[in-house]
């Protein structure tokens, strides 16, 4: 039957045709397709690596972001802490400094008021001396009358006379 | 309802194919063993239509060579409207009843005789042959050519098919089959086969020009093809596949003095190609049949039993023929799948020796 035998002039079409074909796309078509495909994979592959590693470097730049937050906000807490301590003590301070000047100034007050009082007492001294001096003058004018033992009062008076005025 | 009026009016479109039955009825009675090998088979020109007794053809060239009086070309419009007993340079196309050369360029000598010349025409088949040509590297230039230009550039949607369709056959087909470091000499062969039996499957079956020649179903291409996987691999097999052949490793008295399994070895090496060459020819043949068949139902039923008969069958029929198509399609990839898978398999079993026995030196 015709149709089960192959035709002569056909199959040289075909082998030209096919053959053709072939060669142009085993040395044009198929090794640039596939070449660019392992290489573009190579690519992928590569740059999937490279990214991993990126990430896992940026992990680690994170942690130490972390880190250096944390340490950050360690040493704010600290800084507060001692400022807070320190204005605990500058308080201290001035109210011992107010204290001892508070002190200080009684006392000063208190010498004083002791001054005053001596010169005080001193005045009233006087003034009793004065005033008894004057007392006795006017009880001794009345006891005049008693010559005898006035004059004898008198010079013993006489004599003391120099202690009282001292 | 609007649904239902609509099927209803497919039908009745459907059903009006088989009207062309009733003008049928009219002419001569079809010959459909004719009708259908003439579609079928190769042929000098492209039959589009007929109107009013005369074909409406693309004509293709035709080249002779006859022992008498030499060379001959000229275009096949001479040949085909000759009428019956007529010859054209001394030659005439056989009609698709001639029991040796059914529709076949034959040549009347100056004596008389009538024989078969030598024929190179340009026919359907060939034209179809290299409008797959074309229409590969037409497809698979320009992505190399991208590819070549900027390697490691973003693909477009296109390179993007391209390489889906490379790596489909690539990684589904070849690398299972053929050890590594041989696959780069190897897949250029094997992915232009397949993308070669895969349009010619798919154009087949595109109805009208510049398709539907049905290439992968003649058995001259099937044939080169075979031969061409026979040579890949009896060619490039290495020194171990052909030890093997030659020398295998059985009981020395099949082999010497009678070399019982060498012969079969060898007639093994033959049968593998030849078995390639007869399941696409036959598979696509097949289906190209069928779809005919089932469209000369139409014709037959309604030859037999009125236009009425032909219309109700042209329903049928025509759903048939979709499901038909459609199964056509499939069949096209597993065949370029098949052959491809198989020519792999052959080509890996001459090249994989060698690694055994790298692998038993090191042992």
């Amino acid at each position: 039957m015709e149709l089960f035998l192959p035709e002569s002039g056909l199959m040289i079409w075909m082998l030209i045709g096919f053959l053709i074909v072939l060669f142009i796309l085993a040395k044009v078509g198929w090794p640039m397709i596939m070449g660019a495909v392992t290489k573009r994979n190579q690519h992928i592959s590569d740059s999937l690596l490279a990214a991993e590693e990126a990430n896992n470097a940026l992990a680690g730049i994170e942690a130490a972001k972390e880190k250096a937050l944390a340490d950050s906000k360690a040493e704010q807490l600290r800084i507060m802490n001692e400022s807070q301590e320190l204005k605990k003590q500058l308080i201290e301070e001035a109210r011992q400094e107010a204290r001892n000047e508070a002190e200080k100034i009684v006392a000063d007050a208190r010498l004083k008021i002791q001054k005053e009082q001596a010169e005080a007492m001193s005045q009233i001294k006087a003034e009793v001396i004065t005033l008894s001096v004057d007392i006795a003058e006017k009880i001794l004018q009345r006891e005049l009358s008693d010559k005898e033992a006035q004059t004898e009062y008198i010079e013993q008076l006489l004599k003391d006379r120099p202690q009282i005025e001292a | 309802m609007k649904n239902l009026l609509r099927h209803i009016t497919l039908l009745l479109l459907l059903a009006l194919v088989g009207i062309g039955s009733l003008h049928a009825e009219e002419k001569e009675p079809l010959d459909v063993k004719s009708f259908i090998f003439g579609h079928t088979s190769d042929g000098y020109c492209f039959h589009i239509t007929e109107i009013k007794g005369k074909p409406i053809c693309v004509w293709l060239p035709i080249i002779v060579h006859s022992k008498e009086t030499g060379w001959h070309v000229f275009s096949s419009k001479h040949v085909c409207e000759l009428a019956e007993g007529e010859t054209y340079q001394g030659f005439y196309i056989a009609p698709m009843t001639d029991p040796k050369h059914p529709g076949k360029l034959m040549e009347v000598t100056p004596s008389g005789e009538i024989k078969r010349p030598f024929d190179l025409s340009f026919t359907k088949n060939a034209f179809g042959i290299f409008l797959v040509c074309g229409f590969m590297l037409a497809f698979f230039l320009p992505a190399a050519k991208k590819y070549k230009k900027n390697p490691e550039g973003t693909p477009t949607k296109y390179q993007g098919l391209v390489e889906w369709l490379t790596y489909m056959v690539l990684d589904g087909i070849i690398s299972p089959s053929i050890p590594k470091s041989k696959v780069p000499k190897f897949a250029p062969y094997l992915l232009t086969v397949f993308f070669f039996i895969f349009f010619c499957n798919l154009f087949g079956l595109i109805p009208f020009f510049p398709f539907g020649a049905n290439v992968t179903g003649n058995l001259s291409i099937t044939l080169v093809l075979a031969l061409c996987t026979y040579v890949a691999v009896n060619i490039f097999g290495n020194r171990h596949y052909w030890k093997d052949i030659l020398w295998p490793d059985v009981p020395m008295f099949l082999k010497f003095p009678i070399p019982l399994m060498p012969i079969i070895e060898l007639v093994s090496t033959l049968t593998k190609p030849f078995a390639l060459m007869i399941r696409l020819f036959a598979n696509i043949l097949a289906g190209h049949i069928i779809i005919m068949v089932l469209m000369a139902l139409i014709f037959i039923i309604g030859g037999m039993y009125g236009a009425g008969m032909g219309g109700a069958t042209s329903v049928i029929s025509i759903f048939m023929m979709v499901f038909m198509t459609a199964l056509e399609c499939l069949v096209a990839y597993i065949q370029a799948y098949v052959f491809t898978m198989l020519s792999s398999i052959f080509i890996g079993m001459a090249q994989e020796g060698e690694e055994s026995e790298k692998i038993k030196d090191k042992r």
